[in-house]
């Protein structure tokens, strides 16, 4: 009854959608271009929903973690051995059908999206490389092949961002991400040579099993790897000090917003740190500082979200924000609720982004929301899914968001003084979000029409499949409820530790947040809706704060001014002008100038005379000749002599 | 009547001589050419001369290889002239400094 997972052919598949698309793709017609780059994918989901059913259901339970290797190691050097081992366990599952079933989805509403896009099969071979890693990423049994599909979604982001690449700003806005990720990067890379210092080995289960065998060991060195991976984590996962990238992938085309930069890629870092709880365990600084840093992206990038006249840098900035929200539960290691807030974080924002695609679809490209307005009654169907995913972030029940915030903001409440705090800012946050969220819907959807020459219409069939999908999961994703998330996730991720419910604690604060979210939204229905002049009168009384939020707290500023240009000055003036100019080529141009000026010497010489070569042979010769003669009579003869002296006196003796 | 050795080889040495004189003063190449000629055969000479001294064959085979050699450079050596003749119309050596840069 055991069948075999397949798990390798998960990654895979796509990975052969990739090629064939890549390779192929210019020469085959668009419906086959669609079927490959559409249909592996599926098959990908189909053998993750199989391994899922195998797995749960109908008696035949494979038991979990189920892992399979290749035959053949990777790396062997010493006593170190690597294998391309990819394991299933019960977080790669809830990742897995994440990534491949919203990942199917956003490739269905591509194909309307993209539909007239020169680069099609382009756009379908890059997707399906991104496909490929992050289900390697997930699947992963060690941290080397994490790193392995790490990299690789980075690469994808990259080519996605910078899709349209004849345009300057989508192409700098990749370059942005692929370094600003670099940086992150090379902190998780640390972090891998301190594991592999530090344990031996970098699978999973060994490293959980060596510190599971060490009871009393906390902190130290385990607080110095755990920090390194949270570099790499706020560089994959956008959030504090490393989000600069993440506004400027709104560049890529709106589907890649979704898939890539809002439901999967940059829950990496959620991912990861869950993955690696065990460390995170053992070290209170680092979760500490895992939940300060989320908490404060929450409410920075919130703030920042208020002030976007981008349709789509809001939702980015709001990704930022609810990633915050996930690091902050990863932080309080309440590690289900980080998960079960990327499941429905990945349902709405999915659903918002590609909602936002249609608007941006019918509206000819525009996506500055000041130019919308009024697309309630024609674009229907976009309106009520949009909706479904503004309840759903803002929090509101029975939405998906409400559950999963909610049972962040209780596992932040139940952690002492500082969880408080955390707490709080949550909430701050969850009212700015609804503030920003209602914004968007209200500048978007209401009101008049502020764009006269452009005449919206519904999007295709094709793209309205996959919103009224995710808008259903964005109602109803939520009411697993995080007792049975944490449940099921309770063997990778250790039991909800959450006392028994005391009193109706965890319903007044429900309670609470709901109470918040309808303040936030009872504020932006005030100054979007019924007295609009209101923002900007609000804009000009309090001028300096408004300024600040609306430049981003000059963050892009400060990093350029900090980073960039001295290490453009550095690379302008001491590596191009001194190393560069001076001595790279200074050496080249002494070697050349030699070789010209011997040239120009010896050039002479070769006269072109016949009798002249004659002449010098002539000399050669009587030169070797006098030569000959003298080594013979002179020095031969000396030498004779000094050898027979020598020969003389050892007789002598 | 013995010659000495050494007329033999002063013989060879003033004709070797000649033809380096001869190689390098003429102006006509069939004159440079056959000064080559002079100088490969004032060589053969010291080969023999020392073949006939110490009873060796082995110079004397070396003279039949120069001689061979000296017969297929005469052949292609004057095929080389009579080209550049009808070519540049000119046999001065000076005049013929067509590889100088």
């Amino acid at each position: 009854m055991n069948a075999p997972l397949h798990l390798w052919l998960i990654p895979l598949l796509p990975f052969a959608g990739f090629l064939l698309n890549g390779i192929l793709g210019r020469r085959l017609p668009k419906v086959l271009t669609t079927a490959i780059g559409l249909l592996l994918p599926l098959a990908s989901f189909g053998l993750v929903l199989n391994a899922a059913r195998s797995i749960t259901g109908f008696g035949s339970s494979v038991p979990l973690p189920a892992a399979e290797s290749f035959p053949f190691s990777w790396i062997s050097v010493g006593t170190l051995h690597i294998d391309f081992n990819l394991v299933l366990d019960q977080l790669s599952l809830v990742m897995l059908l994440i990534i491949t079933g919203v990942g199917f989805l956003i490739h269905v509403y591509s194909v309307g999206y993209m539909h007239d896009d020169a680069g099609y099969a382009r756009y379908f071979s890059y997707l399906n490389l991104f496909l490929f890693f992050m289900t390697t990423l997930v699947l992963a049994g060690n941290v080397l092949l994490m790193f392995v599909g790490w990299e690789g979604v980075g690469l994808a982001s990259y080519l996605l961002i910078g899709f349209w690449f004849e345009k300057t700003s989508a192409a700098d806005a990749g370059k942005k991400a692929f370094i600003a990720n670099r940086i992150g990067d090379f902190g998780f890379l640390i972090g891998i040579f301190l594991l592999l210092g530090n344990f031996g080995t970098l699978t999973f289960s060994d490293i959980a099993a060596k510190l599971a065998a060490m009871p009393g060991w906390t902190g130290g060195i385990l607080t110095a790897i755990c920090l390194c991976l949270l570099v790499g984590a706020t560089g994959k996962s956008a959030q504090l000090p490393l989000y600069v990238w993440l506004p400027d992938a709104m560049e890529g085309p709106t589907p890649v917003s979704a898939l890539i930069h809002a439901a999967t890629m940059v829950t990496a870092g959620v991912y990861m740190i869950s993955r690696t709880h065990f460390l995170f365990d053992r070290s209170p600084y680092a979760l500490g500082a895992v939940a300060i840093v989320g908490a404060a992206t929450a409410f920075f990038a919130a703030t920042m979200g208020l002030m976007q006249n981008d349709i789509k840098r809001v939702l980015a900035y709001s990704t930022m924000s609810q990633l915050g929200y996930m690091f902050l539960a990863c932080g309080v290691a309440a590690y289900s609720a980080a998960i079960f807030h990327l499941m429905t974080h990945a349902f709405f924002k999915a659903l918002l982004f590609l909602a936002a695609g249609s608007v941006i679809h019918a509206m000819g490209g525009e996506q500055d929301m000041r130019k919308m307005g009024g697309l309630r009654k024609k674009l229907p169907v976009t309106f009520w899914t949009m909706t479904a995913a503004v309840f759903a972030i803002s929090g509101f029940f029975p939405f998906a968001g409400f559950f999963s915030k909610d049972a962040i903001l209780y596992a932040a409440f139940l952690q002492g003084t500082g969880g408080k705090i955390l707490w709080f800012v949550g909430l701050v946050t969850a009212l700015l979000t609804a503030i920003y969220m209602f914004r968007l819907w209200y500048m978007t959807f209401f009101g008049e029409t502020r764009s006269h020459d452009v005449h919206p219409h519904e999007a295709p069939l094709s793209m309205l499949i996959p919103l009224v999908i995710l808008g259903a999961l964005a109602v109803c994703g939520g009411w697993i409820g995080i007792e049975r998330i944490s449940d099921y996730l309770a063997p990778v991720t250790g039991p909800r530790n959450a006392p028994p419910v005391t009193g109706h604690l965890e319903l007044w604060l429900s309670i609470l947040a709901v109470a918040v979210a309808a303040e936030g939204w009872l504020i932006a229905d005030k100054y979007y809706r019924r007295k609009p002049e209101r923002p900007a009168q609000l804009a000009a009384a309090l001028p300096g704060t408004y300024d600040l939020i609306a430049n981003k707290y000059y963050v892009d500023e400060l990093y350029g001014a900090i980073f960039v240009k001295p290490l453009l000055a550095f690379s302008r003036y001491i590596l191009g002008w001194v190393v560069d100019t001076g001595i790279l080529g200074g050496a080249a141009w002494l070697l050349g100038g030699t070789a010209t000026l011997g040239g120009a010497v010896l050039q002479r010489w070769q006269s072109g005379n016949l009798r002249s070569y004659a002449a010098w042979l002539a000399l050669g010769a009587a030169a070797l000749l006098i030569a000959a003669v003298a080594v013979h009579s002179g020095w031969a003869l000396s030498f004779q002599s000094v050898s027979s002296h020598f020969t003389l006196k050892a007789a002598g003796h | 009547m013995d010659v000495p050795l050494s007329w033999y080889l002063l013989l060879s040495a003033a004709l070797f001589s000649l033809g380096v004189i001869g190689f390098l003063i003429k102006r006509n190449l069939i004159t440079v050419f056959m000064s080559i000629e002079l100088m490969l055969n004032a060589v053969n000479l010291s080969f023999v001369t020392f073949a006939h001294q110490w009873h060796a064959v082995r110079g004397q085979i070396f003279v039949f290889f120069v001689m061979t050699v000296a017969a297929a450079e005469a052949a292609v050596g004057l095929a080389i002239i009579i080209a550049i003749f009808r070519a540049r119309n000119t046999l001065a050596v000076d005049r013929i400094d067509l590889m100088k840069l």
